[in-house]
């Protein structure tokens, strides 16, 4: 039955990857109302489909697919936030692509890996998890605000008359969405990288310094610092935001691509 | 008006003789524009520089940020204004002409028209043009430049100008440059709550745009000038802060948006004040609104990060699409200038005649002091009295055979036969210029007359 549901919400995601694509060539209202109420929608059928899997099962949390539509979830969430606060669905045009990517895999029949080791330390687990995928999420955020930064600058530098009825929102709301989702998110990568290294001490008793997980999270951790800093210290934004933030986003890839090939951090096969 | 006819027979006719030729934003790009821009202290050096250039009688110029345009009556309809340019400018045809228009008698007429009545403006229906019009126009007469034809023209221009502006909207929309400025800085900052503005150099223009910026929600406004005191005056009307002009680049970052309108022939502000700026404001975007022409902000600035530069031709792409909504009302605006252009002409042909009317009189007057010169001797002693009612009788005469022609001339002067009659009267009285010089045979057709 939850993938029932996953797949509902995958079809509404559908129309907010349309508008994704369509939004890069043309502003249209009448579709970006559609993507929003269709997101809304699909976010209600991807809840039942969540809540429904954590009421059958303790250990859902530690399936790769079912990690991967709480991500989605969590980012769809963050998407709403921002529409809520700074009504724009233009997040949308990064968000969406990659929340119908990982419910897309999410909703693929097969369950087949499984993380095996933390299973008995299930409410550091969750803490884990929900911290790291809203450090994740804002991080998504932030990138995809840092990329329409870029697209918006060289709309202002190119002086074409369509400029003033693009669908992107102000530069500086741009800047503010990137700013705010990547200081927001800080915070919970922090705690949920050391609830990580928690639970890991917990489990073997020590941290495995040289664990390709360990060290990827601690790039990705160590960029995202960066990034903060320059932001704060010179309000470093466009171009050199937007490589910096390129380079958290593929770090957090790579983090997340340890999964496969950590000793300590790993989906295995049940 | 019968062109050809007018045109071979100019030197007897006054006629239409205007010439015009000049450049604007959409004839020219803005690099051209700059080089061509004359200051305005500079004006009447020119204007007078302008009569006397070879075959122009009376001449003025429009330099303002989109056009540049030389106004003349001629003598002879065919002047050299190009010449002119090439010679003023120190520049070569092949650099210019591409970008020159030139218009002639009615046309030039419609153009003028046009142009006060700001049809032919960047942004369609902006009021500045019609002052800076003026302005140029006030600036010739000074100088004595322009006299009357010139004075006639205008004179008309400016009516035709107030009653396009009261008889259609086209300057009614709120579309201009100011309000594109404030969209432009919308896009960059979202809410404008909060951002300072820094106004560099004094204009109408620029003032209007700051203005703009301040009803919608800018916070607190610097002002500088090369003349402190106008600063002081200008920031003393905007409730704002004058900043000494060496002070310039010490105090401009603490504004989001600089608006900058000096006369200065360089750029002011060029990459490495843009790079001082950022680094000061921490990479905090700012927008220049440059509106001088010659630029002052230098396109190299406009490459960096964070700061974006629109010049008064961006400011014109930007307005492209608001146009649109104006030209229905243009269109009227451009029937209005059409029957104005006709009742202007059809002006010119009354005053066409006076000068043949007076020569008419003049040559009557000569022969009538002839004929009494020629007779006094016969009289004898006169006495005063003698003396007026001999001058009463002849002039009586002439006024009294005089009255139907001239009547004539007059009523027809207002229709298209002026030129007929105004022809045949002078072939009649054998008239040329407007000094009369009677010939003997004209002499003894008239005492026959007699």
């Amino acid at each position: 039955m939850p993938l029932l549901w996953l797949r509902f919400a995958l079809a509404c995601y559908l129309i907010g990857l349309i508008y994704a694509f369509v939004a890069l060539a043309r502003t249209s209202d009448l579709l970006s109302r559609i993507a929003l109420h269709a997101a809304s929608v699909g976010m209600v059928f991807h809840f039942v489909s969540l809540a429904e899997l954590f009421l059958t099962s303790h250990v859902v949390w530690t399936s790769v697919q079912n990690a991967e539509s709480l991500l989605a979830f969590i980012s769809m969430s963050f998407f709403m936030v921002i529409y809520a606060v700074y009504k724009t669905t233009s997040p949308g045009v990064v968000v969406f692509p990659v929340v119908f990517f990982l419910t897309f895999v999410a909703a693929v029949d097969k369950q087949p890996v499984l993380l095996t080791s933390f299973v008995q330390r299930n409410g550091w687990l969750v803490a884990h998890i929900i911290l790291i995928f809203i450090g994740y999420a804002a991080l998504l955020a932030s990138f995809g605000a840092s990329l329409l930064y870029l697209v918006q600058e060289r709309r202002l530098k190119e002086k074409k008359s369509s400029n003033l009825i693009s669908f992107l929102p102000a530069l500086e709301v741009i800047d503010q969405i990137g700013y705010r989702s990547l200081l927001l998110g800080f915070p919970f990568m922090t705690l949920g990288l050391l609830t990580g290294s928690v639970l890991a001490v917990l489990v073997y008793g020590e941290v495995n310094f040289l664990d390709p997980k360990f060290l990827l999270s601690i790039l990705m951790w160590a960029v995202y610092m960066v990034m903060v800093f320059t932001r704060w210290n010179s309000g470093w934004r466009g171009r050199r935001a937007a490589f910096l933030a390129t380079f958290a986003f593929v770090a957090a890839l790579a983090a997340w691509a340890a999964n496969y090939f950590s000793t300590i951090h790993r989906f295995s096969a049940s | 008006m019968g062109g050809e006819l007018l045109l071979d027979d100019s030197q007897v006719f006054g006629l239409m003789r205007f010439q015009l030729i000049g450049v604007n934003h959409k004839s020219a790009p803005l690099d051209v524009r700059e080089r061509l821009a004359i200051p305005e202290s500079r004006l009447p050096e020119a204007c007078r520089e302008l009569t006397t250039f070879p075959g122009i009688e009376e001449g003025m110029v429009i330099s303002t940020c989109n056009r540049v345009e030389v106004v003349t009556h001629t003598v002879n309809g065919h002047a050299d204004l190009r010449g002119f340019l090439h010679q003023h400018f120190q520049l070569k045809a092949e650099d210019l002409d591409a970008h020159l228009y030139e218009f002639r008698e009615k046309d030039a007429v419609r153009h003028i028209f046009r142009v006060a009545s700001s049809l032919d403006s960047m942004v369609v229906g902006e009021a500045q043009i019609l002052g800076q019009v003026k302005e140029a126009y006030a600036t010739a007469r000074a100088v004595g430049a322009a006299r009357g034809q010139l004075d006639q023209l205008f004179s008309r221009a400016f009516s035709v100008a107030k009653r396009v502006r009261t008889e259609t909207a086209v300057g009614s929309s709120s579309v201009s440059i100011a309000s594109v400025a404030v969209e432009l800085a919308k896009k960059i900052f979202g809410s404008l709550q909060g951002k300072n503005v820094f106004l560099v150099g004094a204009g109408k223009m620029s003032e209007l745009a700051a203005r703009h910026l301040m009803a919608h929600g800018c916070e607190s406004i610097f002002v500088s000038n090369r003349t402190y005191d106008r600063a002081v005056g200008l920031a003393h009307k905007f409730n704002g802060q004058a900043i000494r002009f060496d002070d310039l680049y010490e105090q401009c970052d603490r504004a989001d948006i600089v608006i900058t309108s000096t006369g200065s022939p360089q750029a002011i502000f060029r990459r490495e004040h843009g790079e001082q700026f950022l680094s000061r404001r921490k990479n905090r975007p700012m927008f220049f609104i440059d509106i001088a022409v010659p630029r002052d902000v230098s396109p190299e600035m406009g490459k960096l990060d964070g700061i974006f530069t629109y010049d008064i031709d961006d400011l014109q792409q930007a307005v492209t699409t608001h146009v649109a909504d104006r030209s229905k009302e243009a269109e009227r605006a451009e029937a209005i200038i059409a029957s104005e252009v006709e009742r202007f002409e059809a002006r010119q042909h009354t005053l066409d005649v006076v000068p043949t009317i007076v020569s008419l009189q003049d040559h009557l007057e000569t022969i009538r002091q002839a004929e009494i010169d020629r007779v006094r001797g016969r009289l004898g002693q006169v006495t005063p009295e003698q003396e007026i009612a001999i001058e009463a009788l002849t002039r009586g005469i002439i006024n009294k055979v005089m009255h139907t022609p001239i009547t004539t001339m007059k009523t027809a002067a207002k229709e298209s036969e002026a030129t007929t009659i105004v022809e045949v009267v002078r072939r009649l009285f054998n008239l040329r210029e407007r000094s009369a010089n009677p010939d003997p045979a004209s002499d003894e057709e008239s005492e026959r007359h007699r």
